[in-house]
């Protein structure tokens, strides 16, 4: 298997292999710290937070060409608008889908999983309906075409780079929001006992509301970030939405920094082992890999130790 | 009959009828095309039936029952397929007597877990065994380690990816993305012609019964009050002294083999079998059929399918925008409004008023204590 390189090639092949498989970590990450703050804060199941990172896809590719239309000398700063709206898009969504579904259903996390799975349907249809059906791709800016040579046998996308930093970014924000905000702090009271956080005077339903919108809204600059690497189509974010509950699950539901290592295994096994043998076994195997060891450690890698 | 341990009077009633609208009503009033279609729909019904067992009265939802109604139409088609693919038939191939898509993907030899495919026994007992066993290992792995609810759901569902990928991704072995098409005869007699659709649909129905009368027992035994008494709590169940898990274990076993019945169904009526009944999608779109129907209620997931399945055909055919549309927002009103499906709204609404008219009728003389009769009258 490893007879025909050399061992210069087989490190080159490495590192390029970990890169392709850091930029997939990132998208992994940025999907599903949304889904850990949703899931793992809140229990809810929400099927449709793919379509809520394709909103921010789609919010981002309008931007993109509204600058091309209106403000061409404006064109390489327009990522940055776009995400925010797409923030403010999928996290206003949510919320709305909050407080006309979730609330509902909060002692029924079985069927809210049934609800966003139909939602996520009538979200694909509007977006074929008012998209497309084609995939579309946005226009990256100059800066951020071409690649980084570091040596001369690997080289690294610069929007990959980029996309790390993001990636980054918003992982130390999220942080810093929940452990250190008093809205964080809030938010983990009503976790552990929304009867006392309630009885000390927080508004439960307000930060249900709102962690719930931001838990979308991450989603959708994960989806802002995806458009960067690949293009989008109605259907795109169902392909995603198995892998990251894995990886949340995968993770420890309640924990961030689980979130982040599962992440990181899971797309580092599996562009390792793309290399190796095609694409789809190479996914079926991280699959079962991650199955296989969820059926022996349930809680996942990184579990609160709580107190039922 | 009235006492009897498998059914008291009204669900013996709705049985019956069942068994005459499929058996006679639905043959008698359709053509064989529309006939077939019914026949394609109800293989689902045997999904809705094991579900009910699984979620409604254990609790448990499974979204990884595709992959068991995969399993069960897979090992039907690879049976009929080796069949299909007899050394005359395939003459033209660089290889004969291997299935055509083998060939096409330079497979020179039968793969070994084909060559027992050749025995039809052997393919019934896979039919039932393969799923069972498969579910008696998931099941294992996680109820024994109290794995349950969305965890399971989730886990359910990556196992239903894994099997989508595997089969579209090993050609050779599957038939790929296609599928298992061109499937002619069934021990030398043909399974397309119309006679041929029609004998199939009595057997398929004929199962159904069975599967149903099951189903039943399942409920009224001691097992099915220890499933529902899990559902609700849990753990006085197990510190009475029951082993939950195994309980789980078995109404998820029963529901796989419910599934895989249905899937070798599906490979027989419509002739054909591709993994695109296996995957996610599929398997949520069953939940959703039970979900209709009523979680809790055995021939209401059967209606439940009919129905969403016919809505689905029409709707698509005259308006493929809004069908997504209306199954997105099915799933919603069902889970808000109507938990319980059409045998909630039958049982809440029309029940009772059926009930009251007949009290009515045998209170006649007395005149005006209807209302008080209905209330003790109900036959459940």
């Amino acid at each position: 298997m490893f007879g025909d390189y050399s061992l210069g090639d087989l490190g080159s092949i490495f590192v390029m292999q970990g890169f392709a498989g850091l930029i997939l970590f990132s998208v992994y990450v940025l999907m599903a710290l949304g889904l850990a703050i949703i899931f793992g804060q809140m229990g809810v199941i929400n099927m449709a937070h793919g379509e809520f990172m394709i909103l921010g896809a789609y919010v981002t590719w309008m931007t993109s060409n509204l600058f091309q239309t209106y403000m061409p000398s404006l064109f390489g700063g327009y990522f940055f608008l776009a995400m925010i709206l797409a923030f403010v898009a999928s996290g206003a969504l949510g919320m709305l889908v909050e407080w006309a579904l979730i609330r509902h259903l909060y002692k029924r996390p079985l069927d809210t999983l049934l609800a966003t799975w139909g939602l996520s349907l009538m979200l694909q249809q509007a977006y074929r309906s008012v998209f497309g059906a084609r995939e579309v791709g946005v226009e990256l800016p100059q800066w951020m075409l071409g690649s980084l040579h570091v040596t001369d046998s690997i080289e690294v996308p610069i929007n990959g780079v980029f996309v790390m930093g993001l990636t980054a970014l918003i992982t130390i924000a999220v942080a810093y929001v929940m452990f250190r905000s008093r809205w964080g702090r809030q938010v983990r009271a009503v976790v552990q006992n929304r009867v006392m956080a309630g009885a000390v005077g927080i508004n439960t339903e307000k930060v249900d509301r709102y962690t719930f919108g931001l838990g979308c809204g991450i989603a959708g600059i994960a989806g802002s970030a995806f458009t960067m690497i690949g293009s989008t189509g109605p259907t795109s974010g169902q392909l995603y939405i198995v892998d990251t509950f894995l990886v949340v699950v995968f993770g420890g539901a309640a924990s961030l920094l689980g979130t982040i290592a599962s992440a990181f295994s899971i797309s580092q096994t599996q562009s390792t082992l793309e290399f190796f043998m095609s694409g789809s076994m190479a996914k079926v195997l991280t699959l079962l890999a991650v199955v296989g060891i969820l059926m022996l450690r349930p809680q996942g890698l990184f579990a609160l130790k709580v107190r039922k | 009959m009235t006492d009897n341990r498998f059914f008291n009077r009204s669900e013996l009633i709705g049985i019956l009828v069942l068994a005459v609208f499929l058996v006679v009503v639905l043959p008698l009033s359709l053509d064989v095309f529309r006939l077939n279609l019914v026949a394609k729909y109800l293989t689902y019904a045997f999904v809705a039936l094991g579900l009910v067992i699984c979620w409604g009265y254990g609790g448990i939802l499974s979204l990884g029952q595709g992959v068991f109604f995969g399993l069960g139409g897979y090992c039907m088609a690879m049976f009929l397929k080796l069949e299909a693919s007899s050394v005359e038939n395939t003459k033209i191939q660089s290889t004969p007597g291997i299935p055509d898509f083998m060939d096409w993907n330079q497979i020179t030899a039968l793969p070994f877990f084909w060559k027992p495919f050749n025995s039809l026994t052997f393919t019934i007992a896979a039919i039932i065994l393969v799923p069972g066993i498969f579910a008696l290992i998931i099941g294992t792995a996680m109820f024994k380690r109290r794995v349950g609810g969305t965890y399971f759901a989730i886990i359910t569902q990556a196992v239903a990816a894994i099997m989508t990928i595997l089969i579209v991704g090993q050609q050779g072995y599957t038939g790929g993305i296609n599928g298992m098409t061109d499937l002619r005869t069934l021990k030398g007699w043909d399974i397309r012609p119309d006679h041929a659709k029609i004998v199939l649909y009595f057997f398929e129905v004929g199962c159904l019964l069975v599967c149903i009368m099951i189903a039943q027992f399942v409920r009224h035994s001691k097992l099915g009050r220890i499933l529902v008494a899990m559902r609700e709590k849990e753990d006085r169940v197990r510190f009475s002294g029951y082993s939950v898990a195994n309980f789980k274990i078995f109404a998820f076993c029963i529901a796989a083999v419910f599934a895989a019945i249905g899937g070798a169904m599906f490979a027989l009526n419509v002739g054909f079998m591709s993994p695109s009944f296996v995957g996610i999608v599929p398997s949520i779109e069953m939940v959703i059929y039970t979900a209709v129907g009523g979680r809790l209620s055995i021939l209401g997931a059967i209606y439940g399918t009919l129905l969403v399945n016919f809505a689905k055909t029409s709707l698509s055919e005259t308006f493929p925008e809004l069908w997504l549309f209306g199954l997105g927002g099915l799933f919603i009103a069902v889970v808000l409004a109507f938990p319980n499906g059409l045998a909630g709204i039958w049982g809440d609404y029309v029940q009772p008023r059926i009930d009251r008219l007949i009290a009515s009728r045998k209170s006649k003389p007395d005149g005006w204590t209807d209302s008080s009769v209905a209330d003790g009258a109900p036959a459940e």
